[in-house]
């Protein structure tokens, strides 16, 4: 539309100038809140009628609550035990933030270090992909009998389960960078460092931030399972608790509790990827109002 | 190297005397690339030409017939198979400090505003970032981009964009321009209207520079002098000197001396470009 209103100003006169201020930048609000009630409201209301039927045909029924509990009873048995749960959530959130903190470290030394090396991307990505195939119910107990009941185990299991996906999307990134690019900041007098740092670095971020969406709702029920295995603390051992005690109502409130930190964590990328590439933001939003 | 060259730069040293030394010189220069499997793609077949210090020169030729590999050598991107790049009369083969390079695509980062990307080059270069965005906002009314500082790139229009990506290259305060097909991307009007304002911005400046084009009636509007390379492999096939008077505008690209120069070149190029059709057309 832009290029409409130049050409329409100033394919005449004096060139240097008028154009520019024919076209002012313009910014848009409204769209975007429209937009985030247009995408949650649906969900929502699916959620509220799969809830609503649940209560009714569980009561209907009359289904024992060892089998499966009302919804109602659910919320109302997870009250009243909130303290233990959110205690537990506590430390599965714990368990989850350092390992996946861990994660993210090793991720981002582990994704840089094969940037600048072509024979380490060759060695290290088979091996990565291998890891990958190691089913998580095996290592989890191992991991309990190696380095006991305490953190290490359950951050390492997160930070297994998380890093993958993470090193793959900020390799994918790196590599997006084309040719030309390159090729203008070498004549710009840039050397492999300053590519990295002026290109390759930041265009890889909306797809590290789209990584860590799907690394960090690995993270979460990576700890629970890492908990469920073995631990003193955590939602996970909770669960297993519960369980084994017949307290199927506890066991859904804390999958109740569990989903919530997961959507949270996840918002909470969004959050973060908007503060650190708001450019990117802009840009897809500017795209899809065309 | 070439183990002939003292002897070739001896040869044609009492010309570059007698027209003082070029500021870019092309001697003899060939480039192929390795295909795999043993073969080889021979895509420059012996360029010379020079470029006198402020000068303004335009290359046309078929497409794909090496256009941008010449440029990627004259910017030190890449090494010629054998010839020389002369800046200045010194060899300067993949030495990138000489000149300053607009590509095909603006390349604008989505990530930088339109000041952060005009400053690039500086920056790259170890200037500190206040200073080079500084010198860099200074030439925004001149590049028709005041007020547009804090843009990012996707909230311009296209002509506005080429400009932005000029402006990169020429803040960089490089002597030599190489521009690769600048205004290619833009619709008439707009490449017109870009034209003209390149015309009175370079009138401005004492910049040396090579256009790539595709348009004949751009490169002889801008330039002192028009090459025409061959179908690929390239080779200068015409070198003509536009002796119309500056400043110029558009009213003189219907004189006759104008005219004349297009219709020689559109001869040339269509020739050339029907050569290189059928060397498509012979090769499926
Ligand atoms: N690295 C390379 N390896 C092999 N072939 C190459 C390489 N770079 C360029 N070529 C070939 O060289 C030829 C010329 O390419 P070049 O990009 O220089 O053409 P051009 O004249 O700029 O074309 P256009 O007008 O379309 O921009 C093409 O056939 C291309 O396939
Ligand atoms: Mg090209």
């Amino acid at each position: 539309m832009t290029d409409v209103q130049q050409t329409a100003t100033g394919a005449g006169a004096r060139p240097v100038d008028p154009i520019a201020q024919a076209v002012q930048p313009r910014r848009r609000r409204r769209p975007r809140t429209r937009n985030l009630w247009a995408n949650v409201v649906p969900s929502v209301v699916i959620l509220a009628i799969v809830i609503a039927v649940w209560e009714v045909l569980v009561r209907s029924l009359e289904v024992r609550p060892q089998v499966l509990p009302p919804p109602s009873r659910v919320l109302e048995q997870g009250w009243a035990q909130r303290s233990t749960i959110l205690e537990h959530a506590g430390a599965t959130l714990q368990v989850t933030i350092t390992g996946f903190a861990v994660s993210l470290v090793v991720a981002w030394i582990i994704a840089v270090s094969i940037d600048f090396s072509p024979v380490l991307r060759r060695g290290v990505m088979p091996l990565l992909v291998a890891s990958q195939t190691i089913p998580i119910i095996a290592i989890a107990p191992l991991m309990i009998i190696w380095f006991g009941f305490g953190l290490l185990p359950k951050m390492l299991v997160v930070a297994l389960v998380t890093f993958f996906p993470i090193v793959v999307g900020l390799v994918e990134g790196f590599n997006k960078t084309d040719r030309e690019v390159t090729n203008l900041l070498r004549s710009m007098g840039g050397g492999r460092v300053k590519e990295f740092l002026f290109v390759r670095l930041p265009s890889a971020l909306p797809t590290f931030f789209t990584a860590l969406r799907i690394a960090i709702t690995y993270a979460v029920t990576g700890a629970i399972f890492a908990e469920y295995v073995g631990a003193q603390q955590g939602l996970g051992i909770y669960m297993s608790v519960q369980k084994n005690a017949f307290r199927t109502d506890l066991v859904l409130a804390a999958v109740l509790v569990t989903a919530v930190l997961s959507i949270c964590l996840y918002l909470l990328t969004f959050a973060i990827e908007r503060l650190v590439i708001p450019w990117s933001f802009k840009e897809r939003k500017a795209r899809s109002a065309k | 190297m070439r183990s002939d060259m003292p002897n070739d730069m001896l040869n044609d040293m009492p010309d570059d005397v007698a027209a003082g030394t070029p500021r870019i010189r092309l001697d003899h220069l060939f480039r192929e690339f390795e295909l795999g499997g043993g073969e080889r793609r021979q895509v420059i077949d012996d360029i010379s030409f020079s470029v006198r210090p402020g000068e303004f020169v335009s290359v046309i030729g078929p497409s794909g017939c090496g256009k941008s590999t010449m440029f990627n050598i004259i910017a030190g991107l890449e090494t010629p198979t054998s010839g020389d790049v002369l800046i200045d009369g010194a060899v300067a083969n993949g030495e990138r400090e000489h000149t300053a390079y607009m590509p095909q695509k603006d390349l604008l980062f989505p990530w930088r505003t339109i000041v952060q990307n005009a400053a690039l080059g500086l920056e790259v270069q170890g200037t500190p970032r206040k200073e080079a965005r500084r010198a860099a906002a200074g030439l925004f009314a001149q590049f028709g981009l005041k007020g547009f500082e804090h843009s990012f790139p996707f909230e311009l229009s296209g002509g506005m964009r080429q400009r932005a990506a000029l402006l990169r290259t020429v803040v960089q305060g490089r002597e030599i321009l190489l521009l690769d097909e600048p205004f290619g991307a833009l619709d008439s009007l707009t490449r017109i209207e870009m034209q003209t304002w390149l015309q009175e911005v370079w009138a401005e400046h004492s910049w040396t520079a090579v256009l790539i084009t595709h348009d004949i009636r751009e490169a002889v509007y801008l330039s002192d002098r028009v090459i025409v390379l061959s179908a690929r492999p390239a080779s200068v096939r015409l070198d003509v000197e536009v002796d119309l008077p500056r400043p110029r505008d558009l009213s003189m690209t219907t004189s006759p001396e104008f005219v004349r120069i297009e219709e020689q070149l559109i001869e040339v190029l269509h020739e050339e470009s029907r050569k290189a059709f059928e060397a498509q057309k012979a090769l499926r």
